[in-house]
């Protein structure tokens, strides 16, 4: 008598490691396939033909000189704070407050600026912007992690009310400055004495945050993968448990961890205010933080391929200006755009850490 | 004098968008989905409300009251449920992480949102200047006939659109399944340990789906009633603002109750604007206003971790995904 075993058509088991090329081969396949979609919801929402639509989008990142400049500085940028985010990351302490931490950092230069403007001599000046900023970030990333270190307080939803908190105090300290009053906005800072406005390298005015960015990126790809603090990131990451077994102190490791955190969010806010914009508003972030976090998870908290989903995002974005301008299309298509292709990498991590076993057809057993 | 009369109904009519995404987010947390692609959901309900009536409008030689109302209410329901199936997708199915897909949908969803908005009368290639949809909304902010007779009574409980009415029903209908039926105790036993729900024969997947679906066509909602009945058919791009992110606030704020998000919402829905109503004061303290919600939340937050009382926590498994072979 046979039994009528019910095979499922298909089962998921976890892939043992693939071979390194296994795994980009599937993120890029995922990526060709993200662009096909694009391409006809392109076609279909603007009867453009999609091959000029990308045509304008390579242009708009690198047609001219300027616009590479632009590129590499933005991606410098956004590089930092997905940087600062990552160490969180791999602590599985999801960090989404880089919104805020930088907008701190943008507060707190801001503030040095148009406090001791004239006071100081200059190299002091700057000198203090760069300790605040850094501060300020560390300090609105602490208190998160104090309060997870302490009660277990959940930290998404926390740094994310910090954000929003943060944008509200730009709000507040905007007005208090504004120039000219009345005006609701604060403009250019110490437009004509440029006092503590960061150096610009060679008379370039783009070099100096990707210098910067390139150090950091450096030191925190040695930071993550041969320090002890490192390590200790790793394993809590890892097991929390194993981690309080083998002796860390796993308080004191999220606390540190935010705070170096923070301060590298600060000090991407002292590249906005000093360095490149020289003012502050609430936008001044522009949304940085919410894609960092995005950047930095599909780079697998790896510091140097950060660069390459950096480098993606940034290129999306500068494609998206130049397409809606030359075809007069809406600024958000870009985000559209972005969109779909982050669906179609997040969806692809799937297939690089579990595979599909089809069933076989089986022989039915006579009793 | 704080002028009540005028304050109260404008402080509700704040407030409803923000009572739909709490409701429906709410019911998504419930289930383990941390779906912080709320503001996009509601974004992308709002204009597929807008796409619907906009194309009803036009082709419509008399308006029928009814497919008015019916027609974008449709559409808007289509359009989130699809963003909450493409979200359980990526999470349930394909074990994604869930703040990335949330982040991702959010930018998804605005630029949708935002796109449509600013391109749909050139998509169309139709005649008119902008998108006001005048006739719609005032088909959605009919509220009840003798309203205004009714002196202070009226203006503070009754002029809303029926849409209003409808976001307190759900939540309190939500509330009700939530703690006092089995589907509801099924719902949550996913989401506080999908492990031993799994054991008990409960099909984690289905209502894992089942919640950010429902939830994602709730919160979608909101997004029409904002365009609709408040902003009486126009649709602005960025308008709708930061309300998506208040309402996940707002969940937090509630402790994961959506009875208590009937109050609660009109509280939020006040402060955001309470600065109008203050008398002088600096604009600069106004801007101090604002933050008052999330301060707010945040205070609720702390407490609740400190007091550790096991009813007002967060669902246990809320971010994580489910995957039976691990342990």
């Amino acid at each position: 008598m046979h039994k009528k075993t019910g095979v499922p058509l298909f089962h998921i088991s976890k892939r043992k490691a693939l071979p390194w090329y296994g795994g980009w081969a599937i993120r890029g396949g995922a990526i060709v396939l993200a662009m096909v979609v694009c391409a006809i919801v392109t076609t279909l929402l603007t009867g453009e033909n999609p091959l000029a639509v990308y045509a304008t989008m390579l242009e708009g990142a690198f047609g001219t000189q300027r616009r590479i400049w632009i590129l590499l500085q933005n991606i410098a940028i956004l590089l930092c704070i997905s940087l600062a985010v990552t160490p969180a990351f791999k602590m599985r302490f999801w960090n989404i407050g880089a919104e805020g931490q930088v907008l701190m950092g943008c507060l707190a230069n801001a503030a040095c600026l148009i406090l001791l403007g004239d006071k100081i001599p200059n190299w002091l000046l700057i000198l203090i912007t760069v300790i605040a900023s850094c501060a300020a970030g560390a300090i609105w990333a602490a208190i998160p992690a104090f309060f997870k270190a302490k009660w277990n307080t959940n930290e998404t939803l926390f740094t994310l009310m910090m954000n929003y908190v943060a944008t509200q105090l730009v709000a507040f300290f905007v007005i208090v400055w504004e120039v000219p009053k009345g005006a609701g906005q604060i403009g250019i800072i110490n437009q004509k004495t440029e006092a503590g406005w960061l150096p610009q390298i060679g008379g370039n005015k783009y070099l100096l945050s990707i210098l910067v960015v390139a150090l950091v990126t450096v030191f925190m790809y040695f930071y993550l993968s041969r320090s002890k603090h490192g390590y200790e990131i790793a394993v809590v990451g890892e097991s929390e448990r194993t981690a309080r077994y083998v002796g860390i102190k796993v308080k004191k490791v999220i606390i540190r961890t935010m705070v170096l955190s923070g301060a590298i969010c600060g000090l991407a806010g002292l590249l906005l205010v000093g360095g490149i914009n020289h003012t502050i508003t609430t936008t001044v972030a522009g949304g940085l933080g919410f894609t960092a976090v995005m950047v930095s998870w599909l780079a697998k908290f790896n510091p140097l391929t950060m660069v390459f989903t950096s480098f993606l995002l940034v290129f999306l974005d500068r494609g998206a200006n130049q397409i809606s301008t030359d075809f007069g299309l809406n600024h958000s298509f870009g985000d559209i755009l972005a969109g779909i292709i982050l669906f179609f990498i997040i969806g692809c991590e799937f297939f690089i850490q579990y595979k599909l076993s089809f069933r076989k057809t089986v022989k039915k057993e006579e009793g | 004098m704080f002028d009540f009369v005028t304050f109260i109904p404008r402080a509700v009519m704040q407030s409803i968008p923000l009572l739909y995404g709490s409701t429906g987010e709410t019911i998504t947390e419930k289930s383990g989905n941390l779906n912080l692609g709320i503001p996009g959901i509601m974004y992308v309900g709002g204009i597929c409300g807008v796409i619907g009536a906009f194309f009803y409008e036009q082709h419509a030689a008399a308006m029928n009251g009814f497919l008015a109302v019916l027609i974008p209410m449709l559409c808007c329901l289509l359009g989130s449920g699809l963003m909450g199936l493409l979200y359980c997708f990526l999470t349930v199915s394909l074990r994604a992480n869930q703040n990335v897909t949330g982040l991702a949908m959010t930018t998804f969803g605005v630029g949708f949102g935002n796109f449509f908005g600013g391109s749909l009368i050139k998509l169309t290639g139709s005649e008119v200047p902008n998108i006001a949809l005048s006739a719609t909304s005032s088909y959605f902010s009919a509220s009840l006939p003798f309203a205004d007779k009714l002196g202070w009574f009226g203006k503070i409980f009754l002029p809303y659109g029926f849409l209003a009415y409808l976001a307190i029903a759900i939540a309190l209908i939500a509330s009700y399944i939530l703690k006092r039926t089995r589907t509801g105790l099924h719902l949550r036993a996913v989401g506080e340990s999908p492990a031993t729900a799994d054991a008990a024969g409960i099909n984690i997947s289905r209502y894992k789906y089942a919640a950010t679906i429902i939830g994602s066509m709730i919160a979608g909602l909101g997004g029409l009633y904002y365009v609709m009945d408040y902003a009486c058919g126009v649709w602005s791009n960025n308008a709708f603002g930061d309300r998506g992110w208040l309402a996940i606030a707002l969940v937090i704020f509630t402790i994961w109750r959506p009875n208590v998000g009937i109050l609660a919402s009109m509280l939020f829905g006040g402060l955001y604007i309470l600065y109008l109503f203050l008398p002088s004061g600096s604009l600069s303290i106004k801007e101090l206003y604002k933050m008052l919600p999330y301060v707010v939340t945040i205070i609720v937050l702390v407490i609740t971790s400190m007091r550790n009382k096991r009813e007002d926590q967060p669902p246990e498994s809320l971010g994580k995904s489910y995957f039976r072979e691990e342990r």
